[in-house]
């Protein structure tokens, strides 16, 4: 897998922390092997919306990567909890299922973002470094966000 | 079953496949399937309803199974590993995502249901409106088949019609 530049987050330097939510073990482990090409960490994986809300509050990770269809609760609504409680979660939609109800019900619970399976590393890194904005750094970079 | 139906699952699969498996797909042939589908090897089904209804069956010889997720995982992954499976169904989940983005941007709605695996040797025997179309991608990981039967919803369509007139 392509390596990338890490992203680190600004305030400490240190390897930008990920939630994993999707029901497919497939698609944690690629999501997960991805991440750490970013330089990042998995904090913690979860398999449903439930589970991913106690997940969140039990590691406060930097980032969740949240799938829309799963059991038990759905990613949507699960998202929508997480940033009532939590209005600083930066939480990023990934599915296969791309249309633009999905899209907007997402962005408006709360999710900052949507990505589109199968992921593209490439079009996954920039929307990590665009949802981090000034909290992350390209390690290497002169100074401040990305 | 109307072409018009059939090609976003062609273009999703082609898409799906060339770029997670890194190699060119081609289609093998297309047939239609008159009598109950029979299960090949590892097979994940997926259902939908709404305008559109029907099952999407995405199915892998158990060795092309085997090769496959051994190469998403980047590992050698033994038969008996859940993995195999896992990746089945993600993969037919995948492509039917991207079909029906593609069938919602014509304005067809549905709800698409998590993968299941698909255990039994034999499923339902298609019926006049629900036609089952059987295509097979040629990879270099193996042959992958897809088992596609749909149907439009037209009492769904004539309500919704009705409703956009009041």
């Amino acid at each position: 897998m392509e390596q990338f530049v890490a992203v680190k987050r600004s305030k400490d330097g240190q390897p930008v922390r990920y939630l994993i939510v999707d029901d497919s073990v497939f698609a944690r482990k690629n999501l997960a092997r991805m991440v750490e090409t970013f330089g990042g960490n998995v904090a913690s994986e979860a398999a449903d919306g439930l589970t991913a809300i106690a997940e969140y509050e039990r590691t406060h990770p930097d980032i969740v990567l949240m799938d829309i269809t799963m059991p038990q609760m759905e990613g949507i609504e699960a998202a929508e909890k997480i940033v009532r409680a939590h209005p600083q979660a930066r939480i990023v939609m990934v599915s296969s299922v791309g249309y633009q109800e999905n899209i907007v019900a997402a962005l408006q619970r709360g999710a900052r973002h949507f990505v589109q399976k199968p992921v593209k590393p490439e079009v996954l890194y920039e929307v990590i470094k665009y949802v981090l904005g000034e909290d992350g750094v390209v390690a290497g970079a002169a100074s401040g966000g990305v | 079953m109307k072409m018009e139906l059939i090609q976003p699952f062609i273009n999703a699969a082609d898409a799906v496949l060339a770029q997670g498996l890194q190699c060119p797909t081609s289609i093998g042939y297309l047939s239609m399937e008159e009598e109950a589908y029979r299960r090949k090897g590892v097979a994940a089904e997926i259902s939908l309803t709404g305008d559109i209804e029907g099952r999407i069956i995405l199915d892998l010889a158990p060795q092309t199974a085997v090769r496959v997720a051994s190469y998403y995982a980047g590992a050698e992954v033994p038969e008996t590993d859940d993995l195999v499976r896992e990746t089945v169904c993600e993969l037919a989940n995948q492509i039917t995502g991207n079909a029906v983005t593609a069938l919602n941007d014509q304005g067809f709605h549905f709800r698409v249901h998590p993968p299941v695996l698909h255990t039994s040797d034999h499923g339902s025997k298609t019926s006049e409106d629900t036609e089952a179309l059987v295509m097979c991608f040629e990879t270099e990981h193996g042959s992958l088949f897809m088992d596609v039967a749909l149907r439009y919803n037209r009492r769904r369509r004539t309500e919704r019609a009705a409703a956009a007139r009041f």
